[in-house]
């Protein structure tokens, strides 16, 4: 089109190079040279963490709109504050998919001191050095004292890398009107058996379309409800050796039950692509008779406000199977950061969070992780329907596999179950196929 | 500084100027272009020297350590990953299928919106809206406009009469991804339209005006004059938007998360996973790096086809 | 130019069906930031909100408690920190490239294709391999979570787009223009100040609303860059509606319709610049 295009004038081809061209190339050898000489993977250059003096500036990342409200944790750290004048914290807040990768990028940089980690994230950030070692630290006491799902969330290969903070599992809720309208009684929900002959019962009546809905979109909300059938089923994930087990047995009774609960049509369809929040959103319209779901959901849904079925909202522990009714373990832990320079004062300030006396102060919020709290009358009162149910349900957990591939591993399986609950193979094949690829990075 | 130095090729005239002739268009062209190297390279060229080194390497913690150095190895992993393939072929879809609907809607909505209408100013301001809204809103729109259970799309087939069992419009992989596709589609036309509206301004209308006195129709005018004095702008949207659907990822994270059964995963969304998910750094690195190279020979592909090789150097 | 009857009703009746299209699902924004929670997960579809409610954006608006739980407050300050960040980056990033632009489109110099590459290179680049070492970066820096951190780096994925879309529109323009004016005793730089830019207003504005939009979008590097109020954007704020415990798709739906507020109304302020263009009649093609 133009002339003006790049035609080569006999000056471009000088053989003597322009002053750029040095330039640049001098620039381009000091850059590698540079490059060369950085340390690979990081290089902050802070090096490792320090215990500090106990007192300053303690930075602490958690996690927004979770278990205890911004509003909770400031309160709560204005009252250390004051407790421990020569330490101050400040504290961020993220959402929950945000915590992870922040947790990741402030690592080198050191940014944080306290983190809130997730019960899945212990074996990963403890072997790469991202959270702190703190078994030397931890009173024995306290092995006894606390729940013993709280006792196992923040452990890998046996040393502790945090103290348990907010205690979860997914208990099931029901809609006491719907069961009522079809007849049944809520005791035969004490069984995954009763619950598909009461779901049966409903969705014959007429009373919803599809009784159950589930949270199994391609996430790890889609591993908490497999971990939980399959303890029911007892499956394992892991067997003693390491190695994949969840292709065996109870693992595959899971998997073929969820399957079939879709065809059958007891499931609304709309669960493979469900969270948590959608399950209570169409359990609260009253499109759903019966569901898992963690703590938060029974306040929710009980609520008028926010639900069209308040006050006809009941919650029972999980469903037993043929071989138990363990929960899975959805807990979080406080733990300190491996590169802050001030971790004995942010150790203080996590003692004193995960305090006895303070979580029970806001046991509305979040459940204790002490097993003297669930008898305490003023914790109970806070929530009389779950702490009963939270009592004999946070004693007997299910983990997911603590390793340090493990957010590989969940990616495979989540896509393996996935393609089994959308039809494209069989519960066998998905876990089979799941196996082999767990097999290679459990090996690497 | 003396002109006539001796020993180079060059035949530069006396110019009285310092920035006339070849070595002043040189200097000039440096001055230009001094401010954006720095406001660019000043930030970026440590993190990517940085990064490059590390995807030579089997970094698999963002702190800095001892890593073996495996050299090429991981870029050969990619292509020996068998997910990766399902990865690329969604992005390649999503890429051609989102780029040609972009463009040929983009293109007639831009001849639309340069047509004699009555009130032009309001269609062109309307088309504004789907860019100005956020891609973390569109994505929950759309999300919550597919929802199987309670969402408006199922609502309108309900209403006209059209269907009554509600779809799962991101439950199946293949579906989901056109409908992502289509939640993309619906937002980014609009930059499209503006670009090609802009191309269209340089065409004078006294072409059409023989065009029509010469005795041709409307689609033979399209066809000979208008696309073709089009092709640098649809040249720029092409390459434009293939670079930003292979970088997409924003859209995915909010709509599917990846799924169903991985059927949205794209590289990016991909990279991400594999970078930050499962912290294989050096992994990650290599992804990205082959993005850029990918993109990179697609957008010289699109350039020779079109023949528009000078806006690349490329002849 | 006088048009058949037909053609002109037919543009017309094309205008309204790419205005539904348009709208439908805007108008199901606005109407879902007004309806109730419950209208929202209803079985059936309510078209119109069963009771109308302006709760959410007078929370936005009124609510004073600044961070905490307060996700309304903090959306409010979000939007303040878009517009400044997104707005500086496109003008830092608009002149640099505008000027860089006109050398890789008119001048001739040594390495300027590799130059071009390596701009492009870096615009092609995924931006999650660069958050790590960003992070260190600015971290060192002491611009975490601060508004300058972030132009800092959106001006660095902005500049190369803009680099190349004003480049290729110099490419457009005629190039006797410039040939005119130095003839007429006018230097490089003064031609391209007084004649190029003033002509190249439409594709000025076109790169500037897509270099905004790049910037105002921006999702990634924001969310791991920001931790307060100091700098977070309003992609972030609006995930942050969406907790693990609870989402109203009506509050995002309601910040949705606020952020869309400021880009519409500076397109609508520029989009007659953007037609204006060779028309008046400087040159004839």
């Amino acid at each position: 089109m133009e002339s003006t295009s790049s035609s080569r004038t006999p000056e471009v081809l000088a053989a003597t190079p322009s002053r750029r061209t040095v330039l640049a190339a001098g620039g381009g050898i000091g850059l590698a040279a540079l490059l060369s000489a950085c340390a690979v993977g990081g290089g902050g250059g802070s090096g490792a963490g320090a215990s500090g003096s106990g007192k300053g500036t303690v930075r602490a990342l958690f996690m927004k709109q979770a278990g205890y409200s911004e509003t909770d944790i400031r309160t709560m750290t204005k009252a250390f504050q004051a407790a421990n004048p020569d330490i101050t914290v400040s504290a961020d807040f993220v959402a929950y998919e945000a915590l992870h990768d922040k947790i990741v990028a402030a690592a080198p940089a050191g940014t944080y001191d306290v983190v809130l980690i997730d019960v899945i994230w212990p074996a990963e950030f403890g072997s790469k050095h991202i959270v702190a070692d703190v078994t030397s630290k931890w009173p024995e006491s306290w092995k006894q004292d606390m729940l013993g799902g709280a006792v196992a969330t923040p452990q890998f290969d046996s040393h502790f890398y945090g103290v348990p903070w907010i205690l979860d599992t997914k208990y099931l809720f029901f809609n006491a009107q719907h069961l009522a309208k079809a007849k049944v009684d809520a005791g035969e929900l004490d069984t995954w058996d009763g619950v598909l002959k009461a779901a049966r019962a409903i969705k014959s009546a007429g009373v919803t379309k599809n009784p159950l809905v589930w949270s199994w979109q391609q996430a790890e909300a889609l591993i908490c409800d497999y971990a939980q059938l399959l303890g029911a089923f007892g499956g394992t994930f892991l067997d003693s050796a390491g190695k994949p087990a969840f292709q065996h047995g109870g693992g595959v009774q899971a998997l073929e039950f969820m399957r079939q609960s879709i065809v059958d049509g007891l499931s609304n369809p709309t669960s493979t692509q469900s969270l948590e929040e959608d399950v209570r959103r169409v359990f609260s319209a009253g499109q759903a008779s019966m569901a898992l779901n963690w703590t938060y959901m029974y306040g929710m849904a009980n609520d008028p406000k926010q639900s069209q079925v308040g006050g006809q909202v009941k919650v029972l522990q999980t469903p037993a199977g043929p071989s138990g009714r363990p929960g899975v373990n959805g807990s979080m832990a406080l733990a300190v950061s491996a590169q802050s320079k001030n971790q004995a004062a942010a150790w203080k300030y996590i003692t004193y969070l995960t305090s006895q006396p303070v979580q029970e102060k806001y046991a509305l919020s979040s459940l204790p992780v002490w097993k003297s709290s669930y008898d305490n009358p003023a914790v109970v009162k806070t929530n009389p329907a779950v702490v009963p149910q939270a009592k004999k349900q946070l004693a007997d957990l299910i983990l997911r596999p603590q390793v340090k591939t493990y957010n590989p591993l969940s990616q495979a399986l989540q896509t393996e179950i996935q393609k089994a609950l959308l039809g494209q193979k069989s519960p066998q094949q998905a876990l089979n196929d799941a196996a082999d690829q767990a097999a290679t990075l459990l090996g690497s | 500084m003396s002109v006539a130095s001796a020993g180079t090729a060059a035949r530069t005239r006396r110019r009285p100027s310092r920035w006339s002739g070849v070595k002043g268009e040189a200097r000039f062209a440096l001055a230009l272009l001094l401010p954006a190297a720095v406001v660019v390279f000043g930030v970026v060229l440590y993190p990517v020297g940085r990064t490059f080194v590390i995807s030579l390497f089997d970094v698999t913690s963002p702190l800095p350590g001892d890593y073996p150095f495996v050299g090429l190895s991981n870029y050969t992993r990619v292509f020996r990953d068998p997910a990766f393939y399902g990865v690329l072929g969604h992005t390649m879809y999503f890429t051609l299928v989102s780029t040609a609907a972009e463009l040929a809607l983009g293109i007639a909505v831009a001849l639309l919106l340069n047509a004699p209408l009555r009130a032009r100013w309001f269609w062109r301001s309307l088309v504004v809206l789907p860019w100005a809204l956020p891609t973390i809103v569109n994505g929950a729109l759309w999300r919550w406009i597919y929802n199987g259970q309670y969402g408006a799309l199922n609502g309108l087939l309900e209403t006209l009469h059209l269907s009554d069992t509600p779809h799962q419009w991101l439950g199946s992989p293949f579906l989901a991804l056109n409908m992502v596709i289509l939640a993309d589609v619906w937002k980014n036309t609009s930059i499209v339209v503006f670009f090609i509206l802009a191309g269209l301004q340089t065409i004078s209308s006294d072409l059409y005006e023989s065009a029509r006195m010469d005795g041709a129709g409307a689609w033979a005018a399209f066809w000979r004059i208008t696309l073709p004095l089009l092709a640098p702008s649809i040249a720029v949207v092409l390459i434009l938007r293939t670079i930003e659907a292979f970088k997409v990822f924003d859209i995915i994270y909010v709509m599917t998360g990846g799924g169903p059964a991985s059927g949205t995963q794209t590289v990016a969304f991909y990279t991400y996973l594999q970078a930050f998910s499962n912290q294989l750094f050096g992994y990650g690195a290599a992804l990205a790096y082959l993005i850029v190279l990918a993109v990179f020979a697609l957008a010289m592909l699109y350039l020779r086809v079109l023949r528009q090789g000078q806006m690349a150097g490329v002849e | 130019m006088r048009h058949s009857r037909r053609y002109l009703i037919g543009i017309h009746v094309a205008a309204v069906v790419m205005a539904l299209v348009i709208l439908l699902p805007f108008a199901w924004l606005l109407i879902s930031s007004v309806s109730p929670p419950a209208d929202l997960v209803s079985s059936h579809v309510h078209w119109w909100p069963s009771h109308p409610t302006m709760a959410r954006y007078r929370a936005i608006f009124t609510s004073s408690a600044e961070g905490g739980d307060n996700v309304a407050a903090n959306f409010r300050l979000a939007m303040v920190n878009s517009l400044i960040v997104a707005g500086s980056t496109t003008v830092i990033s608009l002149t640099v490239g505008a000027l860089g632009g006109y050398a890789f489109a008119r001048l001739r110099f040594r390495l300027r294709r590799t130059s071009l590459f390596a701009f492009l290179a870096i615009y092609m680049l995924p931006p999650i391999a660069l958050v790590i070492p960003l992070y260190l970066a600015l971290a060192n820096l002491h611009l975490l979570d601060s508004k300058i951190g972030l132009i800092i780096t959106y001006c660095s994925i902005v500049t190369p787009f803009c680099l190349w879309t004003m480049s290729n529109y110099y490419l457009s323009l005629p190039a006797d223009l410039e040939e005119a004016a130095r003839v007429d005793g006018c230097s490089r730089l003064g031609a391209l100040m007084r004649i190029i830019l003033p002509l190249a207003r439409p594709g000025l504005l076109t790169t500037a609303m897509f270099g905004f939009l790049l910037a105002w979008d921006e999702f990634l590097y924001s969310l791991i860059f920001t931790s307060t109020t100091n700098a977070k954007t309003i992609p972030v704020a609006i995930a942050e509606f969406t907790g693990k415990y609870s989402s109203d798709f009506g509050l995002i739906a309601a910040g949705g319709v606020l952020a869309t507020a400021p880009p519409v109304i500076l397109a609508l302020l520029f989009q007659r610049y953007i037609v204006g263009g060779l028309t008046s009649g400087a040159v004839k093609g």
